[in-house]
């Protein structure tokens, strides 16, 4: 068992396989489980995420507050002028990941990767990439596995929960996910994969969970676009042969204490930063009649 | 490792819009249902923390209630589980806690009916995974690193042997247990850490076993 991104990177070179047999091999370990039986769990993941996909770029979604929801639509609409400064696959990958995320606030269907508050970034990549590189179905469900195992050690290691260690820990770690998965797709070595969680993070310390009434709404769809174009990013970056200086899992390690240093108020309470400027209170209060801030 | 599945980090497939404010909620008002064993007349919960301060945005309330009506995470009854449990008549009443907790998710589950009650603190530590660290005033005192799970049973002779017996049948290795009562010959409680993920069904065999009266996975 791998406990930190060093040793699943060595596990991975001495028995030459990817990031994502590792992880599978260590899920059949834990389960008991067969490969078909691990392999069929995450391909039904991957179907809930494609559906929750096709149904924000589709359908005009909007959440009970009405803070969210039709993004995703604007932009596959302004994609189709042709006239984009970031390019077709690069929107493509922010409104799937601005998709899921609409879904999610509008109380749908999504899984969570490896929260719900982050669940845009590793499918809005996965699925637009696919149409660029036109991967198998196993290599998408493989996507899922290296994503999941980068996660794995930051989630035991540091945190995943915004609660605990801000958006950083949330969407910061979906961004390097991401982009760790991304590289094994695209052919990249483990230690490319490394690299790439490792500059994708580096680019999201610090982040805070100030989310506007405590809704899983305003910022957090938007992170989510900025975590899929951030992941495209660092993940070119590595497989151009950029490499971190500080190790991933230093990287990992620096979230964990930056986390435990921010204050309450930036941690998912609705108390500081954009929760607490005169718009999000005023949304806040229009939303729930009363205002969070009233202690 | 508090995080032993990939499954935690790629899952759960789930009811928007929060892991941990409403996916985790689900699962402490499921597990309090499911050690309850029964639908409640009525069901108290106080929040503390971030669950305190944004719950109706992130609609743990309806997570919770929705868990203790015995949804997973991913239906969609969870929605209307607060109109659900009115139709039902089941009294529902929630408490905002100023006190500060070692988790800033934790919720106080309090379910009753003519028959008894029962009294569950659970926390959501992120990406839909919980612990439970206090049940009927035991606390729990779990690591949260191995999968675990609780047997309310009767205060009898055997009823422990009877567990561990079956948990060698299916060679899970216990390793870690707690055995708590408050009075002798009344309701005792087992907590039993082990090293592998137990199968539904073997939690299925040990609840038919004599003197046990319910069992909840808690982790896994």
């Amino acid at each position: 068992m791998f406990r930190n991104v060093a040793e699943l990177v060595e596990i991975a070179q001495s028995k030459n396989m990817p990031i994502s047999e590792i992880m599978i091999e260590q899920e059949m370990d834990f389960r008991g489980s067969t490969r078909e039986q691990v392999y069929n769990q995450m391909k039904n993941n991957l179907e809930v995420m494609e559906q929750a996909v096709e149904r924000g770029i589709n359908e005009d979604v909007r959440s009970h507050s009405g803070l969210t929801g039709g993004d995703a639509v604007l932009l596959q609409n302004y994609m189709k002028t042709g006239n984009s400064l970031s390019g077709h696959m690069m929107l493509d990958a922010v409104s799937k990941a601005i998709a899921t995320n609409e879904v999610n606030a509008a109380m749908g269907t999504i899984c969570a990767t490896p929260t719900a508050g982050s669940a845009g970034v590793v499918p809005g990549t996965l699925f637009a990439i696919r149409e660029k590189v036109k991967p198998t179905e196993e290599q998408m469900v493989r996507y899922l596995f290296t994503s999941g195992a980068f996660g794995f050690v930051v989630a035991n290691n540091a945190s995943i929960s915004g609660a605990a260690g801000g958006c950083q820990a949330e969407v910061g770690s979906a961004t390097g996910m991401a982009a760790a998965a991304i590289v094994e797709l695209m052919g990249g070595t483990p230690e490319q994969s490394s690299h790439a969680f490792a500059i994708a993070l580096k680019n999201m310390l610090g982040l805070v969970c100030d989310p506007v009434a405590g809704l899983v709404e305003v910022p957090c769809v938007k992170r989510n676009a900025m975590g899929a174009s951030n992941a495209l990013v660092a993940a070119d970056m590595s497989l151009a042969g950029i490499t971190s200086r500080i190790p991933c899992d230093e990287v990992i390690d620096a979230m964990y204490k930056i986390g435990q240093t921010m204050p309450s108020a930036l941690r998912e309470t609705a108390q500081g930063g954009l929760a607490a400027t005169p718009t999000g209170r005023e949304l806040e209060a229009k939303i729930f009649g009363v205002s969070l801030d009233r202690k | 490792m508090k995080f032993r599945s990939v499954f935690d980090i790629i899952g759960p497939v789930m009811i928007g819009p929060s892991s941990s404010h409403t996916a985790g909620a689900a699962r402490i008002g499921r597990v309090a249902r499911h050690l309850f064993g029964r639908e409640p007349k009525s069901i108290t919960i106080s929040l503390y923390g971030s669950f305190a301060r944004t719950y109706k945005g992130h609609g743990t309330d309806v997570a919770l209630i929705g868990g203790v009506l015995d949804y997973d995470t991913f239906d969609e009854r969870i929605v209307n589980a607060l109109t659900i449990a009115k139709e039902k008549k089941i009294k529902v009443r929630f408490t905002e806690e100023d006190a500060i907790t070692d988790h800033p998710n934790t919720a106080r589950v309090h379910l009753k009916d003519d028959q008894g009650e029962l009294e569950l603190v659970g926390i959501s530590i992120g990406g839909g995974k919980i612990e439970v660290i206090e049940l009927n005033g035991f606390a729990l005192g779990l690591s949260g690193n191995s999968p675990a799970i609780l047997v309310v049973h009767n205060d009898r002779f055997g009823a422990i042997a009877g567990v561990s017996n079956t948990l060698a049948k299916h060679e899970i290795n216990i390793g870690h247990m707690n055995v708590s009562r408050k009075e002798k010959g009344k309701e005792a409680l087992m907590t039993i850490e082990v090293d592998q993920n137990i199968p539904q069904i073997v939690l299925d065999e040990v609840e038919l076993l004599p003197n046990i009266i319910q069992v909840a996975k808690i982790s896994d």
